[in-house]
């Protein structure tokens, strides 16, 4: 049986699932971070997602509005740097298009990415081919708009396979934008680790899911 | 994992504030639940100037916190922009009705957070511009000046800026002679080893043993080119040639001079580098107004130097001359 919809506690739990993925892919991004950038996307991610466990535990969330927009809150005070701008303004973007629903189905999942993807693209000003976050971001919401079923778990993993695909695709991209751009063709090879955490939020939603 | 004196590398930032707090003596004050200074009496009806950025470049951004200099500093996490929330908070500390001045380097994570404050800031009625630094001639073409980066010609950029605020009363003007020195600024920096994140204890980039990274930026960002280490005077001839022809800086120019240590480098080997930028500056007969030497805008154990050079024209003269002080810089 495919499931349609995941109500607002079993959306919280899926937070906190996601929430732990990051945390535990520390080490990982920090080492796809020092291949093109800086080295600190893991620290950075892992503290924002540590915030979100904490703000999912405290905060009184009464809709799945207020936990997109508050995780993309807990994510922008937390993380700081581009990536807290950018995926905070993901969440937070994704939030306000949710309007107070109280389960998260598929066509609220659609209109989430649409808008998060707006929200960042707004703040950032990347395309594709750029080697950021919206080489994965932009093809899955492209391929959750194609999606017209009612199924949100067959949604989620379409969105986590073409997030999946957006993201081997930057290694052929040289980075145009942040920090890495001035690597140039160095960043040949390499994932960008910003689309690499954009995958992992999505496969684990998708994950947790699946496990229902 | 790269040796360094700390505690708890999660505490680096917060115990860098403490320490910097106690040192100041009472001459900048902490602005509660931010990681970000301000300086105890701003004058009511005065232009506010909030500079900042990642921590990880002491003593930029909070150093230069003080009299004729930034009112007040938000400092990010290390080599990581400070959130929106706390540039707020600063900005609201700052704000005595005419409005309050962003300045900083230009990093994509700066801009975002700094504007999305500034969206912020103008929900409570606060007005702000905004003056992004981009004095870094290796990290991009002159066409694409707003794709640089802002290194240690900050410091320049906030000298200036810190006399033009105090001494002028609108927010548009204060912006205009900031812009101004910002125009007029050029730097340009190596690298011969790397810095490290205490958090990950590990450096931002590999470099070879005889090898030099040209046009390094602040944070291991890469520059023009990685070569053989060559001799000083070598090295300081190609620095000052892509420098000065990029503004350009011609003869019968004045300017001020900075050599920056980047960290680890030696005063010798400072005072080395600028006997021979002043051989050359002297040779194109470019006059140098005043000499600053030192640490000022690090990447934490980097070894390596920038060179950075402001021209003057009579405004930014008279800024630029004004008497200032804080816990980094002090003139008189």
């Amino acid at each position: 049986m495919t499931i349609d919809s995941i109500s607002l506690s079993q959306v919280k739990d899926a937070f906190h699932f996601i929430a732990n993925r990051m945390v535990d892919s520390k080490d990982m991004l920090t080492q796809a971070d020092q291949a093109i950038g800086d080295g600190d996307h893991g620290i950075g991610m892992a503290r924002g997602f540590e915030a979100v466990n904490n703000m999912l535990e405290a905060k009184t969330l009464n809709n799945v509005e207020d936990v997109f927009f508050n995780t993309g809150t807990s994510l922008l005070a937390s993380i700081g740097g581009a990536s807290g701008a950018i995926f905070g303004s993901f969440f937070m973007g994704a939030g306000k298009a949710l309007q107070g629903a109280e389960i998260l189905n598929a066509a609220g999942y659609q209109k989430a990415l649409e808008a998060g993807l707006a929200m960042v693209k707004k703040r950032g000003n990347a395309s594709i081919g750029d080697k950021t976050m919206v080489d994965a971001l932009e093809p899955a919401v492209d391929a959750a708009n194609q999606y017209s079923g009612s199924s949100l778990e067959e949604l989620a993993g379409l969105v986590a396979a073409a997030s999946h695909e957006g993201m081997e695709k930057t290694k052929t991209f040289t980075a145009k934008i942040g920090k890495a751009k001035t690597l140039g063709e160095r960043t040949l090879g390499h994932a960008d680790p910003g689309a690499i955490s954009i995958t992992l939020i999505f496969e684990a939603l998708k994950e947790y899911i699946s496990s229902l | 994992m790269v040796k360094k004196i700390i505690n708890n590398p999660k505490d680096v930032v917060k115990e860098t504030m403490e320490g910097l707090l106690l040192a100041n003596h009472g001459k900048i004050v902490k602005v509660e639940d931010a990681n970000a200074v301000v300086r105890p009496s701003i004058p009511a009806g005065k232009v506010g100037l909030l500079v900042g950025g990642g921590s990880g470049h002491e003593p930029l951004f909070a150093g230069f916190v003080g009299d004729h200099l930034a009112d007040g500093a938000v400092s990010g996490n290390v080599f990581a922009a400070p959130a929106p929330d706390q540039i707020l908070a600063a900005t609201k500390a700052l704000d005595h009705g005419k409005g309050v001045l962003y300045l900083y380097g230009n990093y994509a994570g700066d801009n975002m957070n700094f504007d999305i404050a500034a969206e912020l800031a103008e929900l409570e009625g606060i007005s702000t511009k905004t003056v992004r630094i981009y004095d870094d001639v290796a990290s991009a073409p002159l066409e694409r000046i707003d794709d640089r980066r802002g290194i240690a010609g900050d410091l320049f950029v906030i000298k200036v800026a810190g006399a033009a605020a105090a001494e002028l009363d609108s927010l548009d003007e204060v912006f205009r002679v900031t812009a101004k020195a910002r125009d007029f600024t050029r730097s340009m920096g190596v690298a011969i080893s790397p810095g490290s994140i205490p958090e990950t204890g590990q450096p931002t980039f590999e470099i070879g043993e005889g090898e030099i990274e040209i046009g390094m930026g602040l944070h291991g960002e890469a520059g023009v080119s990685r070569e053989k280490l060559m001799p000083a005077d070598e090295l300081v001839s190609r620095m000052t040639d892509l420098i000065l022809k990029d503004l350009p800086f011609k003869a019968g120019d004045e300017v001020c001079l900075l050599i920056n240590n980047l960290g680890a480098t030696t005063m010798m080997e400072l005072l080395i580098v600028n006997r021979k930028v002043r051989e050359i500056l002297a040779e194109a007969k470019i006059n140098v107004h005043d000499t600053m030497m030192g640490s000022y805008c690090t990447s934490q154990e980097m070894a390596g130097f920038s060179i950075s050079l402001l021209k003057l024209d009579d405004e930014l003269k008279k800024y630029y001359d004004m008497p200032a002080e804080s816990f980094a810089f002090t003139k008189r």
